[in-house]
């Protein structure tokens, strides 16, 4: 059995492709109205929560400003981003990638066994723990999968103003339309932030292997 | 700094990536059909009738910001501001078997629909505002529109940094019961920066679809010899003719 599935690997690849120019081009979206509302409605600065940075052009796409050239790549990449995400879900509750290596056990959340963990990772050992993943690993990798980039296509469907009329229940649940848009902004980096763990980790545990690895599938190993 | 510096460049060069896919003929297709396949999806998960949400109007934004063309100053709309648009006229025409020129005496008699709802405009923010006009599809009905008619333009006295603003949508939101010519905002005639006297609400797509100072409604077939031919002012710039992504 390879170290990473067919499916995973596809997944991972694209998927990145997808979050990487997602993630910019909102940037430039974010440039259009720089501000983040609660509730329903919003549209000055005495209503805003939070007052958003102007994003330099060289981390954007198109790379200068155009909000309108950024919904075409926003909107064109949505579409593999929700189905590949999709399509991830259901290949890992199949060939049970979910419940092998990513769900928790309950004595993994015991105190003890999470300080552990920490003080392992600090110590730079990481291949600590029964099974494939340790319990950073797998809280890192659920959350990613089961919360960030959920929630980044739900909430884009809650601002969708042409989804409301079948999906207005989301929008309740979340908040309101604006509330859905800061959500939708804070999953972003929330995202962004995995990302920069991840990537460093990647580079601390051997960047050539691990790569490799998420491209070739590795070597085999007894599960 | 050498590290935001190294950032910078593989920034830099994954635009540039992109931006070189886009220009592809392939590249620039794709970036187009995305919007027809959003189109798709969500006039399949939606019935044509169903409703943007209204809200109560204790939810009503304390105040309602303009956008685009805020206070226009060409042609005789500053006159017709100062005569307090008395003499304004709103034309139905195009492929209709009955042309009309209405009033607003004319257009205030018509049965109408009062409805609280949210713009969202494209930029990313959203106000709430009560907004009373008849309905699209009443003044469709007595213009009697031929069969040809797939799409509902709309003309307005604003120019825009030198281009008449216009909008266009399709029929199934030209006869959407929430799609209205309102002529009041919160109660009171509307403010010129709103689109005095009239505007066009399309409820469920983005703000620059809901045309401001409309003259006129034209019934047409195709939409490729008005403006540029992509269906309006903004369109004609690069943004999406469905706007309710």
């Amino acid at each position: 059995m390879k170290r990473h599935k067919l499916s995973t690997r596809l997944w991972h690849w694209i998927n990145l492709a997808c979050v990487v120019v997602l993630f910019m081009s909102g940037l430039t979206i974010s440039n259009a109205h720089p501000r983040l509302y609660w509730g329903d409605w919003g549209f000055a600065p005495e209503q805003a929560w939070l007052m958003v940075p102007r994003f330099p052009d060289w981390m954007t796409i198109p790379g200068y400003y155009s909000l309108a050239v950024a919904r075409d790549w926003h909107i064109l990449m949505a579409w593999p981003f929700a189905i590949g995400l999709l399509f991830m879900w259901i290949a890992m509750l199949v060939n049970r990638h979910f419940k092998r290596d990513i769900a928790t056990a309950r004595q993994e959340w015991k105190p003890a066994a999470i300080a552990g963990d920490i003080k392992a990772h600090l110590r730079l050992d990481f291949d600590h723990g029964q099974g494939k993943y340790n319990f950073l690993q797998k809280l890192a990798y659920g959350l990613v999968l089961g919360v960030f980039l959920p929630m980044m296509v739900f909430t884009g469907i809650a601002i969708s103003p042409g989804m409301e009329p079948t999906f207005g229940w989301l929008v309740e649940i979340l908040g309101g339309r604006q509330s859905a848009r800061s959500l939708h902004f804070i999953f972003a980096f929330a995202t962004l932030g995995f990302f920069i763990v991840h990537v460093l980790l990647v580079l601390l545990a051997g960047p050539f292997g691990q790569i490799r690895d998420m491209i070739t599938g590795g070597r085999s190993y007894e599960a | 700094m050498k590290r935001r510096g190294f950032l910078a460049v593989l920034g830099a060069a994954f635009v540039a990536g992109c931006n070189k896919v886009a220009e592809t003929n392939a590249g620039s297709k794709l970036l187009g059909a995305a919007e027809k396949w959003h189109e798709g999806a969500h006039r399949f998960l939606t019935d044509r009738k169903a409703l943007a949400p209204e809200y109560p109007r204790s939810a009503i934004s304390s105040y309602f910001r303009g956008n685009g063309s805020v206070d226009p100053q060409n042609g005789d709309y500053p006159q017709q501001a100062a005569d307090n648009f008395d003499n304004w006229r709103l034309e139905v025409r195009g492929l209709v078997d009955n042309p009309m020129s209405l009033s607003l005496d004319n257009i205030r008699r018509l049965p109408q629909r009062t409805q609280v709802t949210r713009h969202d405009c494209v930029e990313g923010w959203s106000a709430i505002g009560e907004w009373t006009g008849p309905q699209l599809s009443v003044l469709l009905d007595a213009a009697k529109l031929r069969p040809e008619a797939r799409f509902v333009v709309f003309r307005c006295a604003d120019n825009l940094n030198g281009a008449d603003y216009y909008e266009s949508v399709d029929l199934i939101d030209a006869y959407h019961p929430q799609t209205i010519v309102a002529h009041r905002l919160n109660g009171e005639p509307i403010p010129v920066r709103n689109g005095a006297p009239l505007r066009m609400r399309i409820e469920r797509q983005l703000g620059y679809k809901h045309a401001k100072y409309l003259t006129a409604i034209e019934a047409v077939a195709s939409l490729d010899d008005i403006g540029e031919g992509n269906g309006g002012y903004w369109e004609d710039r690069g943004y999406q003719w469905y706007a309710g992504i």
